[in-house]
């Protein structure tokens, strides 16, 4: 057995009140993933070999445009992998959004939907980081006192917040208009 | 016990503050790892863990034949925009800058 495993996987776990449904829409319908976190436009056609695009909301743009960084036309894209509605989704994942990520090219991202009990939901986000330093960074919120969001606890938190409570829970933060 | 105890309850103890910092520096950590940065058997720090995965901190997932410890950030993030943000982050922030300068970095 290795005792010094190196590993870029960064994995994210969150608790949250409600259905698996819900979760996976919140995940891969655009008028929920504009409605937290860095507030895209997720555009998914779910089935193994379709295209993952999220555009940027007028919000984004604007807090782009305030802050000076130019937003692309396309901020996310990948590859849908795997596809098992409502508990598992995998995609390949490229964020263009930084010029500095987007070189790194491809990663992958797991969301697993798992029901506990009392109606609560386990929602892990597995990011598979490989070759991809500064995309680690970024989506580790390593960034975020430069005004590039917090990553995925983040959009977690957020998510959490807007799916128990109705209202995200950073509006004034990042992109948030 | 509700999530937040939880977390407050496992973030009170230094070895498991230790083990937190340790995977913040590497992530993804087998226990035979951990255990050797420790001075504790490795049943004792086997428990610590525990905690910190009952609480949400520390999410393990099996990689081949060995199994992974994974810092989860997402509970103390949880902890921070429900108490920190909401009341004090501005002084808070002000705060650590100073701290952060007098104790001579660079803010």
């Amino acid at each position: 057995m290795s005792t010094d495993t190196m590993t870029a996987t960064q994995v994210y776990r969150v608790y949250i009140k409600a259905t698996p449904q819900k979760i996976w829409d919140a995940i891969t319908k655009p008028e929920w993933t504009q409605r937290y976190g860095y507030t895209n436009i997720a555009d998914f056609d779910l089935r193994p070999g379709g295209a993952y695009k999220a555009y940027p909301s007028e919000a984004m743009k604007r807090g782009g445009e305030a802050a000076g960084i130019p937003i692309p036309d396309v901020v996310v894209d990948g590859e849908v992998l795997e596809v098992d509605p409502p508990n598992r989704l995998v995609t390949t994942w490229r964020m263009l959004m930084d010029p500095e990520s987007a070189p790194e090219g491809f990663t992958r991202v797991t969301f697993d939907i798992a029901e506990t009990n009392g109606g609560v939901c386990r929602l892990t986000v597995t990011h598979e980081l490989e070759n991809a330093p500064r995309l680690a960074l970024v989506v580790g919120g390593g960034l975020e006192d430069t005004g590039a969001g917090g990553g995925w606890a983040w959009v977690l938190s957020d998510l959490k917040s807007l799916l128990e409570n109705g209202s995200p829970m950073n509006m004034e933060d990042g992109f948030k208009e | 016990m509700n999530d937040d105890d939880r977390v407050f309850k496992a973030l009170a103890d230094p070895t498991r503050r230790f083990l937190l910092d340790r995977l913040f520096q590497r992530d993804g950590r087998t226990l035979t790892e951990l255990e050797s940065d420790l001075e504790m058997t490795r049943f004792g720090v086997m428990k610590h863990l525990k905690i910190l995965e009952e609480a949400g901190l520390v999410v393990t997932r099996k990689e081949g034949r060995e199994k992974l410890h994974f810092l989860n950030p997402v509970p103390i993030r949880l902890v921070h925009d429900r108490w920190i943000d909401k009341y004090t982050e501005r002084q808070v922030s002000a705060l650590a800058d100073l701290k952060h300068e007098l104790e001579g970095g660079s803010a």
